[in-house]
């Protein structure tokens, strides 16, 4: 079987990329290891900065990987890739070999295991939740803390597996800390009454519109926001969180019991983009993959028919991602 | 005088110099010790321990069995040198009082051949005395050839690294090497003159001609006499005062005398007795990860006794106590790194103004159970702990689950002595208050303070291991065993630390499939984030990990078990591997009836 471009994940960044190929003449098989594509974003409600529905997105990125251009091949993992005789030799886990000019590697973000930091109480209590969880509470309208109730009161908690040494993530995710921003004003639009906090190192409200987004999320929403870390939670009998944290404005100690603590969950590498990054010798830090240059050559690699787009890079968000997936086509289209 | 030559002057002058010094510090130090330390020998002095610290005296000093037991040839090396030239001097005076009536002087049994030309005259045995100090001697040169080829090639010896000695130590040491080689050549001299040899000073005679050995006999003699001269001066004052140390500090410590907080005679006493092989050297996680090179104990304690102690050297440790374990002298290394970070002095005034507000609890008919600050960071312990109560239906006070009190140790091995003290103080008033009977802890740390640091007479004090494994074993929990394969990580704190090394595998054996490890027991592998160290930083840390990993990964196990909140978090950084502890081990697999 011969194909021309193969394209691994069929999140946002590999749709997008194929849609372009596509519509440029090339013919394109998209491998997707889950059974239906977008993983990450059906699992989404509204996005930032202006609460855009995620379904809309998710359903404008079905209708483009119905391309006739496009193969799609669900349920179906790389295991291993090779580059001989000027092609690539790609492994599925049905042990299928295919024959490829190009490939572009797609992958993506995982995000960060919640309980590997166990002082936090992610998987022990059931008020400890991440900001995924939180997202699919938000997807059906409905927040509840740990016994079906209403909260009367949520903390969110920042850089949750980012800018953390001890969990071995020395970078910021990028995403975090509008999402939160974003997810609280989303609990307030729900439950008016419930009083919400935001736990911050420092806000990195970097992107248009969200710095509009962190202002009225105080000024209208009554937001709190407190610097300091937590640094452990435990359970309560009445089913709730006591957080112990320190206030580094005030310089005081602070316990607080909540009836919902959000983890603000890291983007990692996942386990595709950290494997075949490493098969293919391009492996960078962290596990994420890496480019031949950051300003002039972000998509291809030092491997020849090898390009990369989207979060299997660094942490992206939903728009750089777009961006990045046209460019990684454009690159391949060049080198024709 | 008769049986005297001049040529026994530096001998002589040496040994007194020997003598004499070792006296002197000898008295001196022990002025020092404390009086507990002074009471301890007197009270233990007329006891079955007299005898036993002469066995190992004999064991460790002369046969040097620790050291076999580390590697054969460094065994040989050591033993043969000590035993060969201990039994050389024994056999050298029983043969001396035998040929020599009437003057005879120190140096007489040590030059004999050079005085008793015709031995077989004055003593039948003569001989077979010639015979067998021929032997001792070839031993000994045997060690000592065996010495300089592990100069060259430490892995003869099955050493990686070894000791960077000072020049005052390589010239005790080429001295006492030149000491072996110039009796032989002196014996042989006169033996090709005399009838008095044995058959090896016979056969190196015979390669003498009488002039040569006429004109050479002297001056070899002297040689000898100058070479066993400096070695002697040289000794009180270099690493050789360990054969001087070793013997009253295995007699001081069978008799009951411990290291304390400060330094004492006894740490003096310590300080001489290495010997500075170096054998610590290589097992140092700082050395084998991080090829930190000053810091292993021999340096260490070399710059105290030579009064230049260096801070940052006594910090840079992760007190893990593995040297320790390795250690052929059985010194107390952690106790006298400890003495040298002293802190007590600081000012921390206020600091512990908040121990008032914790409040005593009546928990008379209840056992007591301590998370420590570290379980608090590692909730699954501590709920895991509850479920495990639950289970045995045993009721439980849960002392430090709000504004808990640490146990001070993590202070202690800082130096801060003081402020641990006050710790201690306030949980010792907590726990007696209480009226528990059984205090059970989770963490290693706490568990080690407790049960040395603290004086909790009339409360037993449990790692939560021994406490799950007689729950286990009097069947008042009772636990499914699961298929999955399991390797053990013996935390620093809980198994060189305290011995605990049975209960936790007992407990995991009745919970899965325990795998062996190719470090484990007293020689496993420090996880890196042992409190003794705050010097290093956390990628170093990192790496002593990875070490330790290495280690309980190569089983492929389906779950990585350890028995300390911090070996836990430690060894689960930046990774995704199941680490567990063995309450959590226990309490998913927890039948309730």
């Amino acid at each position: 079987m011969k194909h021309n471009i193969v394209i691994i994940g069929a999140g946002p960044s590999g749709i997008e990329a194929a849609h372009c190929l596509a519509v440029s003449g090339e013919h394109v098989t998209v491998f997707e290891k889950m059974e239906d594509p977008l993983e990450n974003l059906r699992n989404k409600a509204f996005l930032f900065p202006d609460f855009t529905s995620a379904s809309e997105l998710t359903e404008t990125f079905r209708t483009k990987l119905q391309h006739p251009y496009i193969t799609y091949r669900g349920g179906t993992s790389i295991t291993d890739m090779e580059r001989m005789d000027g092609r690539w030799v790609l492994t599925t886990d049905r042990g299928e070999k295919i024959d490829t000019d190009d490939v572009i590697l797609a992958t993506g973000y995982r995000p960060f295991d919640a309980s590997r930091k166990e002082e936090l109480g992610y998987g022990i209590y059931n008020g400890v939740v991440t900001s995924l969880d939180m997202e699919k509470m938000l997807l059906r309208g409905r927040v509840v803390n740990s016994i079906g109730d209403l909260p009367s009161r949520v903390a969110f908690l920042q850089c949750v597996g980012s800018r953390d040494s001890k969990v071995g993530n020395n970078y910021c995710s990028k995403v975090c800390c509008i999402t939160a921003a974003k997810q609280a004003v989303e609990v307030k639009k729900l439950l008016p009454e419930a009083e919400v906090f935001i736990f911050y190192m420092d806000l990195r409200m970097w992107g248009q519109g969200f710095e509009e987004i962190y202002r009225s999320s105080q000024q209208d929403y009554g937001i709190r926001y407190i610097r300091g870390r937590i640094s452990e939670a435990a359970g309560t009998f009445d089913g709730k969180v006591q957080i112990k944290a320190e206030d580094t404005l005030t310089g005081l100690p602070m316990k607080m019991s909540t009836d919902l603590l959000v983890l603000m969950v890291g983007m990692e590498p996942s386990e595709g983009t950290r494997m075949l990054a490493g098969r293919c010798g391009i492996c960078g830090e962290y596990g994420f993959a890496r480019s031949e240059n950051r300003h002039l050559y972000d998509n291809v690699t030092s491997r020849e028919g090898l390009y990369l787009c989207g979060s299997c890079k660094r942490p992206m968000c939903l728009e750089d991602v777009i961006s990045d997936a046209r460019s990684a086509a454009m690159e391949l289209l060049k080198s024709r | 005088m008769k049986n005297f030559s001049p040529f026994v002057i530096p001998f002589t002058v040496g040994l007194i110099i020997l003598l004499a010094a070792c006296c002197i510090k000898w008295v001196r130090w022990y002025r020092h010790f404390t009086p507990v330390q002074k009471s301890q020998i007197r009270k233990n002095l007329i006891s079955v321990n007299l005898i036993r610290a002469l066995v190992e005296s004999v064991n460790e000093c002369l046969l040097h069995h620790r050291v076999f037991r580390r590697n054969l040839m460094l065994g040989y090396m050591h033993g043969s040198i000590a035993l060969g030239w201990f039994l050389l001097i024994v056999t050298g005076a029983v043969e001396a009082g035998l040929e020599v009536h009437g003057d005879r002087h120190v140096w007489v049994a040590v030059f004999l051949r050079y005085f008793v030309h015709d031995p077989e005259a004055v003593c039948p045995y003569a001989g077979i005395f010639a015979q067998v100090m021929d032997s001792l001697l070839l031993v000994v040169l045997s060690g000592v050839s065996l010495a300089f080829v592990k100069s060259v090639y430490h892995k003869v010896v099955g050493m990686r690294k070894v000791t960077r000695h000072t020049a005052f130590d390589l010239f005790a040491k080429y001295s006492l090497w030149f000491i072996f080689p110039m009796r032989l050549a002196a014996e042989s001299a006169t033996a090709s003159l005399y009838p008095n040899g044995g058959w090896l000073t016979d056969a190196v005679g015979s390669l003498f001609s009488v002039e040569t050995a006429r004109l050479m006999e002297l001056p070899l003699w002297g040689l000898y006499s100058f070479s066993l001269g400096l070695f002697f001066a040289s000794m009180p004052f270099s690493r050789y005062m360990h054969i001087f140390t070793e013997v009253p500090v295995i007699f001081f410590r069978r008799l009951g005398v411990r290291e304390t907080d400060r330094r004492s005679g006894y740490t003096m006493y310590e300080l001489s007795a290495c010997s500075r092989c170096g054998i610590c050297i290589d097992d140092c996680p700082l050395n084998r990860d991080l090829d930190h090179k000053t810091v292993q104990p021999v340096y260490f304690l070399r710059d105290i006794r030579y009064k230049r102690p260096q801070l940052e050297t006594a910090e840079d440790c992760l007190m893990c106590g593995r040297c320790q374990v390795e250690c052929p002298v059985g010194l107390d290394l952690i106790s006298i790194r400890r003495q040298m970070r002293d802190r007590g002095t600081l000012d921390t005034a206020g600091t512990y103004d908040y121990l008032e507000k914790v409040k005593p609890f009546n928990a008379i008919g209840r056992v007591g159970y301590f998370g420590g600050c570290m379980s608090h960071l590692t909730p699954g312990i501590t709920e895991s702990m509850k479920k495990i109560f639950d289970a045995a239906g045993q009721k439980y006070w849960y002392m430090d689950e709000n504004g808990s009190v640490c146990c001070g140790r993590p202070l202690y091995q800082q130096g801060f002595s003081v402020q641990a003290a006050e710790l201690r103080r306030k949980n010792t008033r907590l726990i007696k208050d209480s009226g528990v009977k059984i205090l059970i802890t989770s963490c290693p740390i706490c568990y080690q303070s407790f049960t040395k640091e603290y004086r909790l007479e009339g409360v037993k004090v449990m790692h939560h291991s021994e406490y799950i494994a007689g729950l286990i074993a009097s069947g008042r929990i009772v636990v499914t065993r699961g298929d999955e394969s399991i390797t053990y990580h013996d935390p620093c704190e809980l198994g060189r630390g305290c011995g605990i090394y049975d209960e936790p595998r007992k407990v995991l054996e009745a919970s899965g499939r325990l795998l062996k490890t190719g470090q484990e027991r007293e020689k496993s592998l420090c996880c890196g984030h042992n409190l003794g160290n705050t010097l290093i930083s956390f990628e170093e840390q990192g790496k002593i990990r990875d070490s330790a990993l290495s280690n309980l990964t190569a089983p492929a196990p389906d779950i990585i078990a350890t028995g300390c909140p911090m070996c836990k978090k430690a060894l689960g950084t930046g990774n995704d591997l199941k680490i567990m502890d063995i309450a959590e081990v226990v309490a998913r697999r927890l039948i309730f009836s």
